[in-house]
């Protein structure tokens, strides 16, 4: 057994081993800590296939943001989770029978996929072996796919709006600076010259 | 690929994630969380797959739809996180059931 696929292994173990515990454990924050362990495993396994740049990102992404931003979620929300754990064993049957069909057609498709010669000599944008991974993803990146990464940044903006203006809300009885009320003060309507006779007081 | 590491190898791992993930929607569904976290493991299956393609391949073109679909799940995770967040201020619990106010 070669290095490599000892690491395969080991990766892939611990990554199916974490993503059955996201789906199973009891606890929500258990569950977030195996997502973040299964990213991680299959940040391995992308790093084993030479996609290192996605490695990383999905390190920094999903890791970074992504389960972080569960984990917020999953604390600030009080919610009895054991009241949502009730009655999770009903639909288990069904969900093993639809799991198991859909895993054996998977790896039948896996098992007898075999790449025709081809499409194997024909790839459209062939990665050269000089150039590391982050460069070749870049060139391509900002070229060809220029449009479809502009793209991708439109959806991040308006999901980032969209979170923003979904959550955001004002409370009535909080005092905030205004700042065009202020401008727009005028010494007429907020102060008054009082001519004080001596002796007498307001 | 090649160092003894087939396509059938990443394959199988990512058809058994995505079938995890496929499993933890019926397991899980009253908690909308869990469903998400699922999602993003079959999201995650997805992208195995592409990469091992690419790799077997020796074409680019699968890591770059790779980091699309990585933002693109990005994305789905914030706004129904922060759907999520307004759904429980306004009812108070995130059981599937109760999202009943359309009547669908």
């Amino acid at each position: 057994m070669t290095l490599p696929l000892f690491f395969f292994y080991v990766f892939s173990a611990v990554a199916i081993a974490s993503a059955a515990m996201v789906v199973a454990s009891r606890n929500p924050v258990h569950a977030v800590m195996f997502l973040i362990l299964a990213f991680f495993n299959a940040a391995g396994l992308f790093m084993l296939a030479g996609a290192e740049f996605l490695a990383l990102i999905l390190i920094v992404v999903y890791v970074g943001a992504v389960a972080v931003l569960f984990l917020f979620v999953v604390m600030m929300l009080d919610v009895d989770f054991a009241s949502l754990r009730s009655g999770m064993l009903q639909y288990a049957p069904i969900g093993v029978v639809v799991g198991i069909v859909l895993l054996l057609e998977l790896l039948l498709v896996a098992g007898s996929f075999v790449v025709s010669p081809e499409a194997a000599g024909s790839s459209a944008l062939p990665i050269s072996e000089g150039m590391d991974n982050t460069r070749a993803l870049g060139t391509v990146l900002y070229t060809r796919y220029v449009f479809l990464f502009q793209g991708a940044g439109a959806v991040l903006l308006v999901a980032m709006i969209g979170a923003i203006v979904l959550t955001l809300r004002h409370k009535p009885n909080v005092k905030r600076q205004d700042a065009i009320k202020q401008v727009a003060r005028r010494p007429s309507e907020t102060m008054q010259v009082v001519k004080v006779k001596s002796g007498q007081g307001l | 690929m090649g160092l003894g590491i087939g396509l059938g190898h990443y394959l199988t791992v990512a058809a058994i994630l995505f079938t995890l993930g496929v499993f933890g929607i019926f397991l899980n569904r009253k908690n909308i969380i869990v469903i998400l976290m699922s999602v993003e493991l079959i999201l995650l299956g997805v992208n195995l797959n592409l990469v091992a393609f690419s790799a077997e391949l020796n074409d680019l073109q699968g890591q770059v739809f790779a980091l699309f679909i990585l933002t693109v799940a990005a994305a789905e995770a914030a706004i129904g996180l922060a759907v999520l967040v307004i759904f429980f201020r306004n009812r108070g619990t995130i059981a599937v059931e109760d999202a009943n106010m359309m009547k669908g």
